[in-house]
């Protein structure tokens, strides 16, 4: 008893360290050891410094451990990893603490959901976000959970939204200096998409920016009559932030209905933006959107890529995006002022750009009882899976899907929890629908080399300073090219296909490489010295 | 316990009625031994395909607390019966594939459980809340997510465990260890001794907490000695610490903390 006494002295003793404190995220980039936020950085270039894996020595890279995971969902997860631990979510709301050493669970929250929740892509989770000493975890019941990120204990458990009006959370929360920025999901069911910001202490709600503005704000004369009411404009993939102009970047999805343009009249702001807002008010500082009035379903909620370059002789601070409509855009991103747009893959939708970037839509693919056939499909050229820049190449990579689908107008009648779309779509007869692995020259989107891979991906990339790019593909390959030339260098079949966005990190100062494939999480490294 | 007129039949049963209404002697009825049967298939089933993990009594353990008269995952028959057939989603509560009837029958024998069990709990919670701080609890315990994390948390610990589990685990810790919490010492290879309670285990590895909260993990082929210290608990025990009032008012204190719905 004396013994145990005083070993609890001990205990009292010791500090509670905060494990990730605002200032190392800020800093991510110093240490590449870990991955502290979604993309790796909040400039979301997705890109580590890490060097020990590379185009040398990558042939002998070879599984270390394999997690898996409970559900048969698809495991979209982009882990997060920090002090020998890793953090995960695994389908449909539940996350998961991982020992970096083992790969064994540390601890696991199992979320206990409710009947009747509906999304329309899988009841998914693309991770978590670390602050301090707390782990975020959004849910497909649309709540914001915070939990103890030693025990996975719940601190604070808050509701984003009602989840039986199709409201849900499968986006991986952002978490600035003193708060957690949450977007929503549900753009198929005719909900009004918002940004929200949350205090990480208290979880009270800090600000909300409704994506579809409402009367007396601006830009709601660009909905008619109610139809802003069931606007969408959901913001389900994480964006990016400057902490130097202090702006949030964040992409938001399609308007609802999503294929049916006469009941909502206008341009249907912010529906098809980048936003960029202030952190600590929820203020909006510019908007760019891409596509006015859409009526194909392009949500262009992909993760902007921030990059400070010289554009004919200027220096620059950018904002690169390329989206699911097809086209790769360039923006100023301290004033929105559109720079460049181009397509990276087939596209029909539209005629061009014209001087600000607003595309000339083309008539015959808007969707027809007859049917009409438009390039690309509603899944898109790319998807809320990472795109990568590395600083080493100076090219900016992502993975692109063309196929294309033949839309037929169907009733959109909304009701509360229920689809609200507006067409039905038939595959392409004859098609053979495929993809590529892109490397495009990021001030002008010009190609510099593909890589073919045989069915249209889901898989995010990372690109490393050891020269290579990683990806995935739908057969359950994953595999690392060549940065410069796309040659393929090492392939590892897991299993299963891959939906997610690897990372890179150290344990026991040797460099690993995670992905998550079918229902497994696995690690990658060198054979030990 | 099986009643005595339970296996006379219907015909028997209603001239017993008829004699002994005369004499003034209470008889089962047919409904009533039916009732009695169904009694008896709740308990057997439950003892076979609950009481693992709720405890034979439904004194819960790594299931629920079912001795108590309302259970927040199941307020109406309707919802009990549901949980008993689908599980609970994102918990360890499974499906059955048993029949309704037999689910039915389950459910029904719940509510016995609930009841019978209405614990006395004579202390006070506003007091035990007191003691709770006075003692120092969140050192090593979690309420509303905050406090340490060597000791289990106990946000909903009234929901899962009965008052008099919760007075053992006062007064003779060592006895009532969670699953989970399992005291574990290890000594390296090169002479490091820790002291903790296990997170995990497998054949080559070993993942544990030190008493300060550190997470250790260690290849079994780093340690020299690993000894897993059952019947020990690094929670001191409070016999003798605290006046039974005090002990009283602390378990009411935990048997009050339900969790969040």
């Amino acid at each position: 008893m004396k013994t145990l006494l005083v070993l609890l002295s001990l205990v009292m003793a010791s500090p509670v360290v905060a494990q990730v404190p605002y200032e190392r995220i800020l800093e991510a980039s110093s240490e590449p050891g870990h991955w502290l936020t979604y993309s790796g950085t909040y400039g979301a270039q997705r890109f580590s410094t890490l060097d020990q894996i590379n185009r040398d020595n990558v042939d002998e890279l070879r599984p270390a451990w394999t997690y898996q995971a409970r559900s048969l969902q698809k495991f979209e997860v982009s882990p997060l990893v920090v002090d020998g631990v890793m953090y995960i979510t695994e389908a449909p709301s539940d996350a998961t603490a991982l020992d970096l050493r083992t790969g064994r669970p540390i601890w696991q929250y199992r979320r206990s959901l409710p009947d009747g929740i509906v999304t329309c892509c899988g009841q998914v989770n693309r991770g978590v976000a670390l602050l301090d000493d707390q782990v975020f975890l959004g849910t497909v019941d649309a709540h914001l959970v915070a939990l103890d990120a030693r025990t996975g204990r719940v601190r604070w458990d808050i509701e984003v939204a009602d989840y039986t009006l199709g409201y849900s959370v499968t986006v991986a929360p952002l978490a600035l200096e003193d708060k957690i920025i949450v977007g929503i999901s549900g753009g198929e069911y005719g909900i009004r998409g918002f940004l929200d910001a949350y205090d990480p202490v208290t979880g009270d709600r800090l600000w909300r920016f409704w994506t579809v503005p409402g009367p007396g704000e601006p830009g709601h004369d660009t909905w008619s009559g109610d139809s802003w009411k069931r606007g969408g404009a959901p913001t389900w993939v994480t964006g990016a932030y400057d902490p130097e102009l202090d702006l949030l970047y964040w992409g938001t999805g399609n308007p609802g209905p999503d294929f049916i343009g006469e009941v909502r009249e206008g341009d249907n702001l912010y529906s098809e933006a980048l936003l960029a807002l202030d952190p600590d008010t929820g203020q909006l500082v510019w908007h760019f959107q891409f596509l006015p009035h859409d009526i194909h379903d392009y949500d262009s909620t992909q993760v902007p890529v921030l990059l400070d370059a010289e554009l004919d002789g200027e220096p620059r601070q950018l904002v690169l995006f390329p989206n699911r409509n097809g086209f790769y855009y360039v923006l100023d991103r301290a004033t929105g002022e559109f720079l460049v747009g181009k397509p990276f893959a087939k596209q029909t939708w539209a005629l061009g750009l014209d001087a600000h970037g607003r595309p000339i839509e083309n008539p015959d693919t808007i969707p027809s009882a007859e049917g009409a056939l438009v390039y690309p499909d509603d899944d898109g050229a790319a998807n809320w899976y990472s795109p990568t820049y590395s600083p080493q190449t100076d090219l900016i990579y992502q993975n692109v899907r063309e196929k294309g689908g033949i839309y037929y107008l169907a009733d959109a009648t909304y009701e509360p929890g229920e689809i609200y779309m507006g067409a039905s779509r038939r595959v392409v007869t004859g098609e053979d629908p495929g993809g590529f692995l892109r490397a495009l020259e990021p001030l002008t989107g010009d190609l510099v080399w593909e890589l073919a891979v045989h069915s249209p991906p889901w898989a995010g990339l990372m690109s490393t300073a050891g020269g290579l790019v990683f990806s995935g593909t739908m057969e359950g390959d994953f595999f690392a090219a060549d940065a410069l030339t796309g040659d393929v260098l090492w392939r590892f079949q897991t299993g299963g296909a891959v939906y997610a966005n690897p990372i890179t990190y150290l344990s026991e100062g040797r460099q690993f490489v995670a992905i998550a494939a079918g229902n497994a999480l696995v690690t990658f490294a060198l054979p030990p010295e | 316990m099986v009643h005595p007129m339970k296996f006379l039949s219907l015909a028997t049963c209603v001239v017993v009625v008829m004699w002994v209404s005369v004499l003034g002697v209470f008889c089962v009825s047919p409904a009533a031994a039916w009732q009695d049967r169904e009694n008896e298939q709740g308990q057997r089933l439950y003892e076979s395909q609950c009481g693992s993990c709720h405890g034979p009594q439904g004194n819960g353990g790594k299931g629920a607390n079912l001795a108590q008269p309302t259970l927040r995952r199941a307020s109406s028959d309707a919802a009990l019966f549901t949980i008993i057939r689908r599980g609970i989603s994102g918990t360890e509560m499974p499906g059955s594939p048993l029949t309704p009837g037999q689910v039915s029958s389950i459910a029904a024998y719940v509510r016995t459980l609930g009841r019978v069990a209405t614990e006395n709990v004579p202390g006070d919670g506003t007091r035990g809340e007191a003691v709770y701080r006075q003692l120092d609890c969140a050192r090593c315990h979690t309420v509303d997510g905050r406090g340490g994390v060597i000791g289990p948390g106990l946000e909903d610990i009234g929901a899962r465990r009965s008052a008099a589990h919760l007075r053992e685990a006062l007064l003779a810790p060592e006895v009532a260890v969670p699953s989970g919490f399992l005291q574990v010492r290890a000594v390296t290879r090169d002479g490091r001794m820790f002291t903790g309670v296990r997170v995990n285990e497998d054949g080559f590895s070993i993942q544990f907490r030190d008493l300060s909260g550190q997470f250790l993990s260690f290849w079994k082929d780093e340690l020299d000695v690993l000894d897993r210290e059952w019947q020990r608990s690094p929670m001191p025990s409070y016999e003798g610490r605290l006046t039974p009032d005090q002990t009283d008012d602390l378990v009411a204190y935990l048997v009050s903390l339900k969790g969040t719905s």
